[in-house]
């Protein structure tokens, strides 16, 4: 495309420059480069070799510096290219060994070159530079460069730049304008709604069929041939290519298919069957094999005008579409994200063949590299080629060739429904060389959709840390926080593939301001009224631990976690919740008897849940930590308190005044008793899963739902039906209030107080609305506590009753564990959201690990 | 938390004196963390009982550290027994409170402070793990007649046992001095390694004091000719107890007990060198397997002959802990390229300094921290990659920093992952890396009857999450090379016996 262009031009000159992509300005020094440039590019857009040089030389004329100057140039557009930004190299690009450089980074990063050649009077050009102060080189420079120059403009084209416009004298330069032209991929203004369609190859009928099924009309000729088809509510087909050979019809494939591009009724990409089709068309000259013979025999039959518009169309498919805004990449052979966009021979070449290592398999297939399994884009890639039993999903990623031609189905995909449809062939209209039935061979227990990458987790090369986009904006996880969790998950938790959900953590209600106490459901009402809140639950707050439990039906819905295992109890940090593998067994086995038994499998049309609760007692998690923390500070305090006692009153008794310690040393006797009440309270022996108790408050997840939108009534309703079977499951105690409503409020907290006086941990405040509730400020917190004063001995000690200590202690500082919930609370969302998006694991895995790197970031545990 | 001292000499209100606190008062001493009390339940000629008294304040506690918001601020740091317990802040207020009187310093009874007085000592509620034999086996060498009972746990929870205090009485005559600086290193020991402050080398010096050695030249006041080297380095028990007073901190141990060695070389037995000294009482990691000295030794010897033998190139430990295998991986200079990778920072920076002269930009034989650069790689470009490179990472993750290598090494790292995520490791190293060679050492559980004191079907370290017999290593191995397309052998490291093989078994799998 080297338009040299002789005569002066009169036009206003028109330079279609893609808009990603490399444009060299080549010109002598004086030439007006660097004019040029400002006049039509954006500053950030140009980079100067003189910029350069100033950069790394802090002058812009030392040619000593020349070489680092050009190392620095090819970095910044190096990176520019890769992040697919429009790069214009102002620097004199006159010698091969300059552009060569510069096109072959352009070449790497698949976008295309431009040369725009300023070509002015050497008399011009001198004059230029000697009005310049800082251009002291001789004109034997400028002469140099006007022969390399000459040398260059036949070449240019051949070096692999793919349009060289010459700017031929002052005035054409002064007058040239630049188009940006956009990338033929880039179709983003498309949004659809589509219907991608599988491979056909020539099964016309199927296509038929299939499209009905869609709802299309189909519009016939006089030979009663489909030449078209319309969706009444304006859906667009998107062919993923591979049209032709091995079936009954191809031309009647085609025929429908050209005519409804024709109509702007649909879209479509080349297969690698039409690339070959089109050298078989233009030269004759291809192997007739792999069901081309059956497609030239077929054409044969058509008329010549059929078989040149078969080329035209066939020739003039663009390798892959970018739609809806980029969120959507149909390509034949799937496309790996670096290349979404781009264009070049290895683009196109991996759009229409894949990438293969080379060799091949029993078969004599190309053995293919798994691109899909390591794709880590945002952009969904619908593709086809590789024929497979089934259409599934794949990190984003879903290949819609289920082997129609072979005998097995012809597959559409709805976009944005994500629904598949599919219908069967009719007959075996080819054999296939190798058994359909092919799923990628590692799909039994930990197919490729299953392998989390290290940087999935934001450890791998830069260790950046972990950015999670959520519905509610971005949650950064820290560098050290995520190579602390990187270990905690690696070697104590379940396998990450029952980790649909780590609980987020919870902030207590704001201080309170009574003086003897440091937490009262006044300042949760009064929170949540603030924000905007009216309705809350009130739930009473077991005190066990944490549990999630994710329940199986059967062996068969195992499969989408741990193939063979029925179910698990993680922790909140994700580690199993028994050690011992025959209890954590026996208590998923009476969890999901209780889940049969309230017939929650059907009414929720599910065959797994997952739940969020608590395990009772605490004892049967906590023992070690009763025994040494707790009661064995009970345990020093009574051997030691009644001897203090005991001396003091002796001391008392000389005449020794120690009245005041002596009654401190009293009072202490009394607060540990309180003490060790409260942890007693929440021991109690259990023999395997005998004597456990869990008390669940939130059903989320099950297959392909989550249940952060249901308001916690309708929770505390699945909660009931489990616990009314019988079973371990216990459940809670609720209350709901209106936070407007000062004698509602004051019941409440009536209710908590009895609740505590009895013993209880205390309560915890929810939005009525759920999980998802708003406020005034957006998304609310989830929940806040409400702790009992006696169940605070644990946490403040025995003796924090104190009215000294207590004033103390009400300087909380609650905003780091408050920011920290709502962080966590937005990741706990996104993972379930994910899940039940059905997104790929690493998806899930990474706000669940990123909730747990928050978790090993420091907070006053004591909140 | 409550100390009484009675003592019967006559005429026994002396012991105010020797104690420098009046019988007839209470007084008070602020601390950092609180108040101690001295005052006399009784004080007649006849008997007379000081008692001191410690009152913490957690908040002081706290105040004296600087944020909640530390990573090392745990709940056990506040919830706590330390108002109650003998614990090292009883200890730092006895030291305060009584110093002159540990010191042996009586300016009006300067002949009582020498001479050795009846006494009994009474503390309540003594932190004591190891029980009451440990307490006996601690006091009685220096010659206290030992009273120790285990406190029960709670009486409101029944079949719980014992708490890990001791009621604790000891009576003896001694002198009142000797008496408090037995406590004074003693207790600390028997609560081990809970110190409420950093441990700093400092400590070496307090206890070598207090156990009666020169300290810097200096001879303890009461040490006279003859008592030299103190009760300390005569002590059956030294090694333990400077282990637990020294809160497990291995370096400042092993200084302590070469500078105890050196003091008893001096005062009794010239034949043993403070090396043989040190060396004796300080055992490595209590792990089972490590009892048995050679066997870590064989192991890598037999990994540096596989990957010879196989003329690796290059070479990635995975999970490479403290970096042993990686020590010997670096002289072999034939080896291109040496990567380490753990999942644990610590043992990244441990193997970093053991394999590092020192990197730091101000020079000595400092370093930087690991990964402060933020490149994962460390050490930037592939010309001038560290020797080892060292990466933070998971064999449960896919790692292309793991690709590249020319031979992996899983030692002692399989038995570490749960068996759900075996799974995952196989498609990591063997489906993903793919090197050529990959070698993987795990426990054979066979063996393990012939290690003393481990229990029938007890795994050789309690992290272990499982130890294979020899079939089931067998299985698992011709599986994943079946599955990944590797040939493997197997072979014994380590002793041999006929019926149960050879301790540590290794798989050693080739493309």
């Amino acid at each position: 495309m080297n338009e040299p262009n002789d005569e002066a031009a009169r036009e206003p000159r028109v330079l279609g420059v893609p808009r990603m992509g490399l444009v060299l300005l080549v010109g002598v020094s004086g030439s007006g480069k660097s004019t040029f440039a400002a006049e039509h590019f954006g500053p950030t857009q140009v980079i100067g070799s003189d910029f350069c040089r100033g950069m790394v030389s802090d002058d812009e004329n030392d040619q000593t510096a020349t070489a680092d100057a050009f190392a620095l140039l090819g970095t910044i557009v190096d990176i520019r290219l890769r992040r697919g930004l429009l790069t214009v190299v102002d620097a004199t690009n006159v010698q091969r060994k300059a552009r060569e450089q510069l096109v072959r980074i352009a070449k790497d990063n698949n976008v295309l070159t431009t040369a725009i050649v300023l070509d002015v009077p050497e008399a011009l050009a001198r004059e230029r530079n000697r009005t310049r102060a800082d251009r002291d080189f001789g004109d034997h420079v400028i002469r140099r460069q006007r022969r390399d120059l000459k040398d260059g403009l036949k070449r240019m084209s051949r070096e692999g730049i793919r349009k060289v416009f010459v700017l031929k004298g002052q005035e054409e330069i002064d007058t040239a304008r630049i188009e940006l032209e956009r990338p033929w991929p880039d179709r983003t203004e498309l949004t659809g709604p589509f219907d991608i369609i599988g491979d056909v190859h020539g099964c016309r009928s199927e296509l038929e069929t299939l499209l009905e099924e869609l709802g299309y009309e189909l519009r016939r000729d006089t030979e009663d041939r489909p030449v078209g088809a319309r969706h009444p509510e304006g859906r667009t087909v998107v062919f993923v290519g591979d049209l032709v050979d091995r079936g009954p019809d191809s031309p009647g494939v085609l025929r429908l298919a050209m005519g409804m591009v024709a109509d702007g009724d649909a879209l479509c990409v080349p297969g690698n069957h039409e690339n070959k089709l089109v050298r078989y068309l233009r030269t004759g000259k291809a192997q007739l094999t792999h069901g081309l013979a059956e497609t030239v025999e077929q054409l044969g039959r058509e008329t010549e005008e059929f078989r040149k518009r078969v080329l035209d169309f066939c020739d003039g498919l663009v390798s892959h579409l970018q739609l809806d805004g980029g969120n959507l990449v149909v390509a034949h052979a799937g496309l790996k994200e670096e290349y979404h966009g781009r264009a070049s021979g290895r683009v196109r070449s991996f759009a229409l063949y894949g990438e293969t290592t080379g060799e091949t398999d029993e078969f004599g297939l190309p053995v293919r590299l798994p691109w899909a399994r390591d794709y880590r884009g945002k952009a969904m890639v619908v593709y086809g080629h590789v024929p497979t039993d089934k259409a599934e999903w794949l990190n984003r990623t879903i290949c819609l060739d289920t082997g129609c031609v072979f005998g097995g189905k012809l597959t559409a995909l709805r976009y944005p429904e994500r629904e598949i449809v599919d219908v069967d062939a009719e007959r075996t209209w080819y054999e296939p060389v190798r058994p359909l039935v092919e799923n990628p061979p590692e799909a039994d227990d930990r197919g490729p959709g299953q392998v989390i990458d290290i940087n999935d987790v934001g450890v791998g090369d830069f260790h950046a840390g972990l950015f999670v986009e959520t519905r509610y904006g971005t949650v950064r996880a820290n560098s050290e926080s995520t190579m602390a969790a990187l270990e905690v998950m690696s070697r104590f938790s379940v396998d990450p593939r029952w980790l649909v959900y780590l609980p987020p953590t919870m902030a207590p209600a704001p201080t309170a301001a009574d003086p003897a106490l440091l937490e009262h459901p006044d300042e949760a009402f009064a929170s949540f009224r603030a924000s905007g809140v009216g309705q809350v639950i009130c739930e009473e707050k077991h005190m066990g631990s944490r549990a999630v439990a994710v329940l199986c039906r059967d062996e068969a819905a195992s499969r989408r976690f741990v193939p063979g295992e029925l179910g698990t109890v993680y922790t909140r940090t994700g580690r199993a919740f028994f050690r011992d593998p025959a209890v954590q067994a026996e208590v998923v086995d009476r969890l999901r008897q209780a889940v049969t038994e309230a017939g929650l499998w059907d009414k929720l049309g599910t065959d797994w849940i997952a739940l969020d609760g608590e395990m009772l007692p605490w004892s049967a998690k906590a023992r070690s930590l009763i025994r040494e923390q707790y009661a064995s500070v009970g345990a020093a305090a009574r051997a030691s308190l009644p001897a203090a006692s005991a001396a003091l009153a002796a001391a008392a008794e000389r005449g020794v005044d120690v009245g005041e310690l002596a009654a401190t040393v009293a009072r202490r006797t009394d607060q540990t008793e309180a003490f060790s009440q409260v942890y007693r309270r929440y021991t109690w022996e259990t023999e395997g899963a005998d004597g456990l108790r869990y008390a669940p408050f939130a059903l989320l997840a099950s297959e392909g739902k989550e249940y952060t939108e249901a308001d916690h009534l309708w929770h505390m309703g699945v909660a009931e039906q489990l616990a009314e079977t019988g079973g371990m499951v216990q459940a809670t105690r609720y209350l709901v209030v209106d936070t407007t409503d000062p004698g509602a409020c004051a019941a409440a907290a009536a209710w908590w107080r009895d609740m505590v006086d009895r013993g209880g941990e205390g309560m915890v405040v929810k939005p009525l609305l759920g999980a998802r509730a708003e406020g005034r400020k957006g998304l609310t917190q989830p929940g806040l506590k409400v702790r009992g004063p006696e169940y605070l001995r644990l946490i403040y000690g025995a003796d924090y009753t104190d009215p000294e200590r207590i004033a103390v202690l009400k300087d909380r500082k609650l905003g780091r564990k408050t920011g920290l919930a709502m962080r966590e609370h937005k990741l706990g969302l996104e993972a379930l959201a994910r899940q039940a998006a059905g997104e790929p694991l690493w998806r899930v895995h990474e706000p669940v690990f990123a909730v747990l790197a928050l978790e090993t970031e420091p907070v006053d545990p004591r909140l | 938390m409550l100390l009484t001292i009675t003592t019967t000499a006559t005429p026994a209100t002396d012991l105010g004196h020797l104690l420098h606190k009046h019988p007839d008062k209470a007084q008070s001493f602020e601390q950092s963390f609180g108040t101690a009390h001295v005052f006399y339940p009784e004080a007649t000629e006849e008997r007379c009982t000081a008692a001191l008294l410690l009152e913490v304040d957690p908040q002081a506690l706290l105040r004296s550290r600087t944020s909640v918001n530390t990573p090392d601020f745990a709940l056990a740091q506040y919830v706590n027994d330390r108002p109650y317990a003998s614990s090292s802040l009883f200890t730092v207020a006895l030291g305060k409170v009584l110093r002159t009187a540990i010191r042996g310093v009586c300016e009006s009874r300067p002949e009582l402070a020498r001479t050795p007085i009846p006494l009994e000592l009474h503390l309540p509620a003594v932190p004591c793990r190891p029980g009451p034999e440990k307490a006996r086996a601690l006091f009685e060498p220096l010659g206290w007649t030992v009273a120790a009972e285990p406190v029960p746990l709670d009486p409101g929870l029944p079949g719980w046992g014992d708490s890990h205090y001791l009621s604790l009485t000891l009576t003896g005559t001694l002198r009142l001095s000797e008496a408090l600086s037995h406590l004074y290193v003693l207790l600390p020991a028997m609560e081990g390694g809970h110190k409420h402050y950093w441990v700093d080398s400092t400590e070496i010096d307090k206890l070598l004091r207090a156990g009666g050695a020169p300290v810097d030249g200096i001879v303890n006041e009461e040490g006279e000719d003859g008592a030299g080297a103190g009760w300390l380095a005569g002590h059956p028990e030294r090694g333990w107890i400077t282990r637990r007073y020294l809160a497990r901190r291995e370096q400042y141990v092993r200084t302590a007990l070469a500078r105890l060695a050196e003091s008893e070389d001096q005062a009794a037995d010239p034949e043993n060198g403070a090396e043989n000294g040190a060396a004796a009482v300080v055992p490595r990691d209590p792990a089972v397997e490590e009892r048995e000295p050679s066997l870590a030794e064989q192991r890598a010897g037999a990994i540096m002959a596989v990957l010879e033998a196989e003329r690796a190139t290059s070479v990635i430990d995975l999970g490479c802990g403290g970096g042993k295998l990686l020590e010997r991986l670096v002289r072999d200079r034939t080896l291109e390229r040496i990567t380490g990778v753990d999942v644990h920072l610590g043992s990244l920076e441990a193997a970093h300094r053991r394999l590092c002269k020192g990197c730091h930009p101000d020079g000595g034989r400092r370093h930087r921290p690991l990964f402060a650069d933020t490149s994962g790689g460390r050490g930037g470009s592939a010309e001038r990659r560290p020797r080892p490179e060292l990466l933070l990472g998971s064999v449960v993750y896919r790692d292309r920093r793991f690709q590249g290598h020319d031979a992996a090494v899983l030692m002692e790292v399989v038995e570490h992952l749960d068996p759900s995520r075996l799974a995952a490791m196989e498609n990591v190293v063997f489906g993903d890396a793919a090197p050529r060679v990959v070698v993987v050492t795990t426990p054979n559980i066979e063996y393990n009857r012939h290690y003393e004191g481990l229990e029938e079907g007890a795994f050789r370290h309690a992290d272990h999450r499982f130890e294979w017999t020899r079939a089931e290593f067998a299985a698992w191995t011709d599986r994943v090379a079946a599955e990944h397309g590797y040939t493997v052998r197997r072979l014994p490291v380590g002793p041999e016996h006929p019926e149960t093989g050879a301790p540590t078994q290794m798989g050693v799998f080739t493309a």
